[in-house]
């Protein structure tokens, strides 16, 4: 960012004359203390009135600047440059505009921290990580932003460096910020999930850890961020919000035990699993038979977990299992949200090779975007502006009915090689045939 | 040359493996879970191929919590849980215990600490949200109070299943939208173009950097008072904001102009429909301070209107699908206006190209 320079010039003047120890009125926060949920507010007060701890003034004056910006309405922070030593991104500068008045929070930076895959830990950890938060921040943190991180909010400039060090000596890395790869995220999945299609685990923390410096020394032309949900569920929401989305799924039929299919249907009644269950399947792809069990046409099927969700006892996904990559996930700036697209239906996700080429997979789809982004363009919007076929020809990427909701309706296109491009594409499909007989 | 201290080098090891964190049944059934149930709101039973079982106890926190409020979440995961947690993406807080009868005292400890126990199945659960005033560079309001606001409205729909799915519901204190989509959600729209500071532009923004932020072109370096500086067409702007963050002396928030709109019918599961995105309800909602009363009541109407006329299993989004958005408006009582028209690129598509009406 270029505007640390204001917010230095008026960092000498904060220390003179202020009675640093006053506590601020916060009338307005005080209200929200009230009521059943949680409040934050409460929680700051607490690190406020820590006296014997080291952030205790910085926190009295993070609530005054707060207060402040609920009276003003509006926010007083300022971004800057504070990284940490071998790294480029991954702490989030704060300076505070106000820093006259609230001089104990006029550095508040956050540190982005990686969670664990799935995001589990123990009490040891988690304590360790408070208490390194207490030494050297703010002791307040976030379980977990939107794009995965823990967020540990509130550091001076000079204690960035330790709290990093020692949080880096248990085990925890700096996530991305900036023009890098992202923090990523992942679902429960195999941990605790039955809809779970591949290891969300092994599939996180294969491809992040193989493209850190991405991540740590930002040199892209924007964000890049994967996210790895187990089924179609997609409970970590990498269809909207992942450049790269990796979609657990299964080729083969599901697996349905009609012994439990008569148990719900004798549970629930034959009106209800008809009205909630058959004819909510989006492409009529199930049948209750009058004997009380499931018909099931597999090839109408689209994987969309509806019926599994509900009758979770009774069905399963099939033993084919892998997942869809789906690209160009994006909220709002510049060009509008765009939703991820289906890029490659099925990538068997089993073996340690298959992982390998999931790796492989993400390196090319993240060496294409380096190349041909435009800076600050996410690969959706360069998909949108160059046109599905060239990001396919790209990427190496042979198109597929399943990529479309329609094939094209604008008679707009020369179609001179439509016969050559057929024939590759009827090659294409012998080949697999052939290889799907050999591999038997 | 520089004689100071020796800088330790990062061991840049990444994603953390989580299995030396995870409870044992988990790590034991890793890939082999069988089916679950959820014997009462805020508990989840799952139960694996061979047999073993767990139990998970789900509860609200604040998310931004300060260390006490950790340590508390602690001493009751040794105490009544196994010393093992996990968080969900909505900032809810799971423990995990392998036996039917560690689930009560859990929930009792938890519920008299006041975390309240709920957010799985059909229930509202936490607001997936943003930063906002107390840590953002350039928030048009909180996201923490907005949040707290609404979770204290809504907080027996989080401790019950009684919605017709699942409702998820997101904030966003600027148009940059980090909160996501939502069956709700409550995002700050900008209501005038920016305000610019010619002093500083030249100071702090590299100028053409500025200019190419801007989706429709509004943007054009001008010189003022002999100054190099940027000027904007007021016409084309759509006050969406872009230009504020790499040029904040190109001021968007104003404490009156920043308004806050909500969106409804976002989902990311592909569960019967595919993913869709949010779409306007209504706009121009004051940024009220520190309860936004005018968004709670507006959240209200939506969340009591869907959870009356939807059937099992709609998402707030399908629910408006079957009754057609006349009658949503109907229902819930808002203004339909030309401002529900799109206007963006692939506007047409979003009109109805058919003769199927609701009446
Ligand atoms: C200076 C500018 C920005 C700041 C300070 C900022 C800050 C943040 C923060 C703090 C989060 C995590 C939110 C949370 O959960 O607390 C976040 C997430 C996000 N931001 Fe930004 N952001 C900025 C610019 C942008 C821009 C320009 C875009 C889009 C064009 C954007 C898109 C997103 C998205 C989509 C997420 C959610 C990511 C996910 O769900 O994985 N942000 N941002
Ligand atoms: S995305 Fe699917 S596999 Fe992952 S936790 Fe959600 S339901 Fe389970
Ligand atoms: S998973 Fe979805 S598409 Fe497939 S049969 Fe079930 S409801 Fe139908
Ligand atoms: S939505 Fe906007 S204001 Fe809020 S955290 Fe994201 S970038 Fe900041
Ligand atoms: S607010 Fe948006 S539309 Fe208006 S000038 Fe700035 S970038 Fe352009």
């Amino acid at each position: 960012m270029s505007d640390d320079k204001i917010t230095h010039e008026n960092g000498g003047a904060d220390h003179v004359g202020k009675n640093v120890n006053a506590q601020h009125p916060t009338p307005m926060l005080d209200e929200l203390e009230s009521g059943p949920w949680p409040s934050f507010v409460t929680g700051l007060k607490r690190l406020r009135d820590a006296g014997d701890k080291q952030y205790a003034p910085m926190m009295n004056d993070l609530l005054g600047q707060l207060e402040h910006s609920y009276e003003e309405r509006l926010g007083y922070w300022k971004g800057g440059t504070v990284s940490v030593f071998g790294y480029g991104g991954g702490v989030i500068p704060r300076f505070s505009e106000v820093a006259s008045q609230y001089p104990a929070s006029k550095e508040f930076h956050t540190l982005r921290v990686q969670p664990p895959a799935g995001m589990h830990y123990d009490t040891d950890i988690l304590r360790k990580l408070c208490d390194i938060w207490e030494r050297h921040g703010s002791g307040l943190i976030a379980f977990h932003g939107q794009s995965g991180d823990i967020m540990f909010q509130g550091c001076t400039t000079e204690n960035v460096q330790k709290a990093f060090d020692e949080l880096n000596e248990v085990g925890f890395d700096l996530g991305g910020a900036g023009p890098a790869l992202r923090t990523s995220m992942s679902c429960v999945g195999h941990a605790r999930c039955e809809m779970s299609c591949y290891d969300e685990v092994k599939a996180h923390r294969s491809v992040i850890n193989e493209f850190l410096d991405e991540m740590h020394r930002p040199a892209l032309p924007y964000k890049f961020k994967f996210k790895f949900s187990g089924c179609g569920n997609d409970c970590v929401n990498a269809v909207h919000r992942a450049d790269f989305a990796v979609i657990g799924t299964w080729r083969d039929d599901m697996k349905v035990n009609q012994e439990e299919v008569k148990a719900y249907v004798a549970e629930a009644g034959r009106k209800y699993t008809i009205d909630h269950v058959i004819a909510m399947c989006p492409t009529r792809a199930l049948s209750l038979n009058d004997d009380d069990t499931l018909d099931v046409d597999n090839k109408s099927c689209v994987r969309c977990m509806h019926c599994i969700n509900v009758m979770n006892k009774a069905l399963a996904p099939g033993d084919d299992r892998g997942a869809s990559i789906l690209m160009g996930g994006k909220r709002a700036l510049k060009v509008g949200d765009l939703m991820g697209t289906m890029i490659i239906p099925f990538i068997k996700l089993e073996s340690d090779e298959d992982y390998e080429n999931l790796v492989a997979l993400a390196r090319r789809m993240l060496e294409f975007f380096a190349d041909n982004a435009l800076e600050h363009e996410r690969v959706g919007e360069t998909m949108d502006r160059i046109g599905l076929p060239a990001f396919l020809e790209a990427v190496g990427i042979e198109p597929d009915p399943n990529m479309v909701n329609h094939p094209r309706t604008s008679c707009y296109v020369r179609t001179d090689d439509f016969t050559d491009e057929a024939e590759k594409y009827f090659e294409r499909k012998a080949r697999e045939a052939g290889l799907n007989i050999a591999a038997e | 040359m520089n004689t100071a201290v020796q800088l330790r080098r990062p061991n840049e090891t990444g994603v953390p493996d989580p299995f030396q964190y995870m409870h044992p049944l988990m790590i034991k059934n890793y890939g082999a879970w069988a089916w679950h149930d959820r014997p009462r709101p805020g508990v989840l039973h799952h139960v694996a191929k061979n047999g073993d079982e767990i139990w998970t106890v789900r509860a609200g926190t604040q998310r931004q919590m300060d260390v006490f409020t950790i340590r508390k979440l602690c001493d009751i995961a040794d105490q009544f849980a196994e010393g093992h947690v996990r968080f969900t993406t909505r900032s809810n807080i799971e423990f995990m215990v392998s036996a039917a009868e560690k689930v009560q005292p859990l929930i009792d400890a938890l519920q008299g600490a006041g975390f309240p126990i709920g957010g799985t199945g059909n229930s509202v659960s936490m607001i997936s949200h943003t930063q906002g005033w107390l840590h953002c560079d350039i928030p048009g309001t909180d996201a923490s109070g907005v949040v707290k606001s609404l979770m204290d409205m809504m907080y027996q729909e989080f401790i019950t299943e009684e919605m017709p799915n699942r409702t998820r519901i997101t904030t966003s204190c600027c148009q940059i939208n980090c909160g996501g989509q939502g069956d709700i959600s409550i995002n700050v729209q900008y209501t005038k173009p920016p305000k610019i500071n010619h002093d500083l532009v030249s100071k702090v923004c590299e100028r053409p950097a500025v200019v190419a932020r801007c989706p429709v072109a509004a943007i054009r370096p001008a010189m003022v008072e002999g100054k190099p500086s940027l000027e904007v067409d007021e016409q084309k702007c759509v006050c969406c904001g872009a230009c504020y963050p790499p040029c904040p002396p190109m001021q968007i928030n104003g404490a009156d102009s920043t308004k806050i709109a909500i969106w409804v019918g976002g989902k990311h599961s592909n569960a019967r429909s595919k993913p869709t995105f949010h779409k306007l309800v209504v706009a121009n909602l004051p940024n009220n301070p520190p309860r936004w009363p005018e968004v709670e009541e507006a959240v209200k109407t939506i969340l009591y209107a869907y959870k009356e006329h939807g059937r099992d299993f709609e998402r707030l989004g399908e629910w408006i699908d079957r009754i057609g958005w006349p009658r949503f408006f109907e229902v819930t009582g808002f203004a339909f206006t030309k401002h529900h028209l799109d206007t963006w690129t692939g506007a047409r598509k979003t009109m109805n190209m058919s003769a199927h009406v609701h009446f």
